[in-house]
């Protein structure tokens, strides 16, 4: 036991003078949980509480663009800004940089009266199916397309979901339109406008609830997707310390003297582990800590804990275990410093792309999904988000720390069978 | 030649190559080195010194034949054989960011000792090999002299038996040097057996009584070294060892 107890003790020494290591394991990945967590925050508050500045440049003069223009601004999600009538495509891209606008919108001139024929046309169509006297026959064109204008940076989704919105509002101006027609076709006065806004308005109400585990009904968060997310991350970049270390230490003078002394290389093998394990609980601290204290001080949201935080120091443990496996042993099988170092971090990087840290493994398709198991990030991912999103328990992560587990009992048999393979031990 | 017994060294019908790779290799090898004895083993760049050093501790193993040190077989037991000598490698063998006692803190730990004999010998050892003043310092920061005593110290701060000695003044001052042949001496003095190899002839005349020149893995000579100058009519150790070895470059 004093031989693990001095090897631990050598352990911590080596690594508290080893500066760029320290640097790497704490301040890189807190520097990435902040930022990453900001911009992802500053991407959350854009879709769900500020509004998407959109700049409409109304070339039409009649009442249907008018009225689609008040649509969108029903919506909710646009912050509608106005631009002069006459703005072609290059006046637009001038506008929506002078104005911050991450949309622009052109309504072609003719975008009324088409929509009019359109809607009377549809309305004696109509009328002609009710058995009643309606013009179908006459053939109109279509309504000239709506140009939309966005700015690169708005992902995929979100121009999606803009397209959903404006398509919404198209949809309630011309079903106005033709509602309208068709009522003055029947009734030769104007539609009611109560009646008018009872038909197109009535709207059945859409609840949104987080289901968690727990019952509890808060609302996910940048933070509470992140934190966990780059934990992991901070952990798994333990090989750039560990990994090194094991390396350096096998390629240097002193390995070839504790061969000779009568104490097993496992003993350091085993110190490394505990060293470095209690390093990536340490990390952990420090990130959640920051989370749950600092994080509102910078204006992002606070970490909320799981309910069961037995289940997090559970998930904890075996995730930083797995991580340590891990670089003992990429440090066990690297000929050099620089192998493990850049084997390590690229390997990291693909580990943490198929685990899901990058794009939710949900989204993925065939190989990638099928990958995603063989990446540990991806069980100890699985399993936070069950903690911190879900709400769940122990019992909801077992299926999670399973796999974890196999997969670090498999990386210490590797390293166990590189070890007598290179006649380390 | 009669070496006198027991033997601190024993070396028995010995084989040994590279697995893929015959540049050095040793068959039927025999050396016996008597307990408290100083031994030099000497040769030429890539005759096998190292290799035969590595052998005596283990740090390879033989394909035939046997080494025994005390009596007691490398490769069986090895926790028990390793207990008995000390290793000075060629190399800073090390932790260059630790200190000198943080150093013999851990090595002392490795080789079996206790809390309170390692804090007994580390002092014992910085002391005696003017170490002192730079005990909490880190080791990096080191000249090349005092990094060799840094190396030494750890090589014997078990109190081995037998001393394995890899070129352990190599790269250091007269005055280094001096000192560490002086305190080799010492050990020797209180029984523990050295086995030395090193390029610096002159230095080897100070320190060893015996003496094995090797070369393509066979040992061509093996005496003591007053018997062996006087044998080949030689006046020191390098006329010996040219004369023996050759003059040609060896790589």
């Amino acid at each position: 036991m004093f031989k693990l107890w001095a090897s631990i003790v050598k352990d911590v020494r080596v690594l508290l003078r080893d500066k760029v290591g320290i640097s790497l394991m704490f301040v890189m990945p807190i520097i990435l949980v902040v930022v990453v967590t900001s911009i992802q925050n500053s991407t959350f508050q854009l879709v769900n509480k500020n509004k998407l500045p959109v700049l409409i440049c109304n070339s039409d003069t009649g009442q249907a663009s008018v009225q689609l223009i008040k649509s969108i601004n029903k919506i909710g999600m646009f912050k509608v800004l106005m631009a002069p009538g006459d703005n072609d495509e290059t006046l637009m891209a001038d506008a929506m940089h002078g104005k911050d606008a991450m949309l622009g919108i052109i309504i072609p001139s003719n975008f009324s009266v088409r929509v009019d024929a359109k809607s009377k046309n549809i309305a004696g169509k109509a009328l002609t199916s009710f058995g009643l006297q309606g013009d179908s026959t006459k053939k109109v064109a279509d309504v000239d397309p709506l140009t939309v204008y966005y700015n690169p940076i708005l992902q995929e989704s979100l121009r999606l979901s803009v397209q959903g919105g404006i398509r919404s509002a198209l949809q309630l101006v011309e079903s106005r339109e033709t509602l309208r027609s068709l009522y003055f076709s029947i009734n030769e006065k104007q539609l009611p406008e109560n009646l008018e806004n009872e038909m197109l308005n009535n709207n059945t109400a859409i609840n949104e609830i987080p289901v968690s585990k727990d019952g509890t009904r808060a609302t996910p968060n940048a933070t509470q997707h992140n934190v966990p997310a780059w934990t992991i991350f901070a952990m798994f970049f333990v090989i750039m310390s560990l990994g090194g270390s094991v390396v350096r230490e096998k390629v240097s003078g002193s390995f070839i003297r504790l061969k000779t002394l009568p104490t097993n290389y496992l003993v350091g093998i085993l110190s490394k582990q505990i060293t470095y394990l209690a390093v990536t609980m340490l990390q952990a601290a420090v990130i959640f800590s920051m989370g749950i204290w600092l994080f509102p001080y910078i204006g992002l949201p606070a970490l909320n804990l799981p309910s069961d935080l037995l289940a997090l120091v559970i998930v904890t443990v075996i995730c930083g275990w797995c991580a340590v496996s891990y670089s003992i042993c990429i440090g066990v099988f690297a000929q050099t410093q620089e192998q493990a170092n850049g084997f390590g971090a690229v390997s990291i990087v693909i580990l943490a792309a198929i685990g899901g840290l990058m794009v939710p493994s949900f989204a993925m398709q065939g190989f990638a999904k099928s990958a995603a198991n063989f990446s540990p990030m991806h069980w100890c991912l699985q399993a936070y988000y069950s903690l911190f999103l879900e709400g769940g328990r122990l019992k909801d992560v077992v299926n999670n720390i399973i796999p974890l587990f196999i997969i670090t009992v498999v990386l210490q048999l590797i390293t166990f069978w590189g070890l007598k393979r290179k006649n380390l031990i | 030649m009669a070496v006198s017994t027991p033997l601190a060294i024993d070396i028995e019908r010995m084989g040994f190559q590279y697995p893929g790779n015959a540049d050095v290799s040793f068959h039927d090898l025999n050396l016996k080195v008597a307990k408290g004895a100083r031994f030099g083993l000497f040769g030429p760049n890539g005759a096998g010194k190292t290799t035969l050093i590595s052998l005596m501790t283990g740090l390879l193993s033989a394909d035939e034949g046997h080494i025994k040190l005390l009596g007691q077989e490398i490769g069986k037991q090895n926790n028990q054989i390793n207990k008995l000598f000390g290793f000075v490698p060629q190399d800073f063998s090390f932790y260059q960011e630790l200190s000198p006692v943080e150093n013999l803190e851990f090595f002392g730990a490795w080789a079996g000792l206790s809390r309170q004999a390692i804090k007994k010998r580390t002092n014992e050892l910085l002391n005696i090999l003017g170490l002192d003043e730079v005990r909490d310092k880190q080791v990096q920061k080191f000249s090349g002299g005092m990094k060799r005593r840094v190396n030494l110290a750890i090589g014997v701060i078990h109190d081995p038996q037998i001393l394995f000695l890899d070129e352990p003044t190599v790269g250091v001052d007269v005055q280094t040097g001096h000192a560490i042949i002086n305190y080799l001496l010492e050990l020797n003095k209180g029984g523990t057996t050295l086995v030395y190899t090193s390029h610096q002839l002159n230095e080897a005349e100070d320190l060893c009584q015996q003496i094995a020149l090797i070369d393509d893995g066979k040992i061509i000579a093996q005496d003591s070294l007053d018997q062996m100058l006087k044998d080949h009519k030689k006046e020191s150790l390098e006329q010996l060892f040219l004369n023996l070895t050759g003059k040609d470059y060896r790589n």
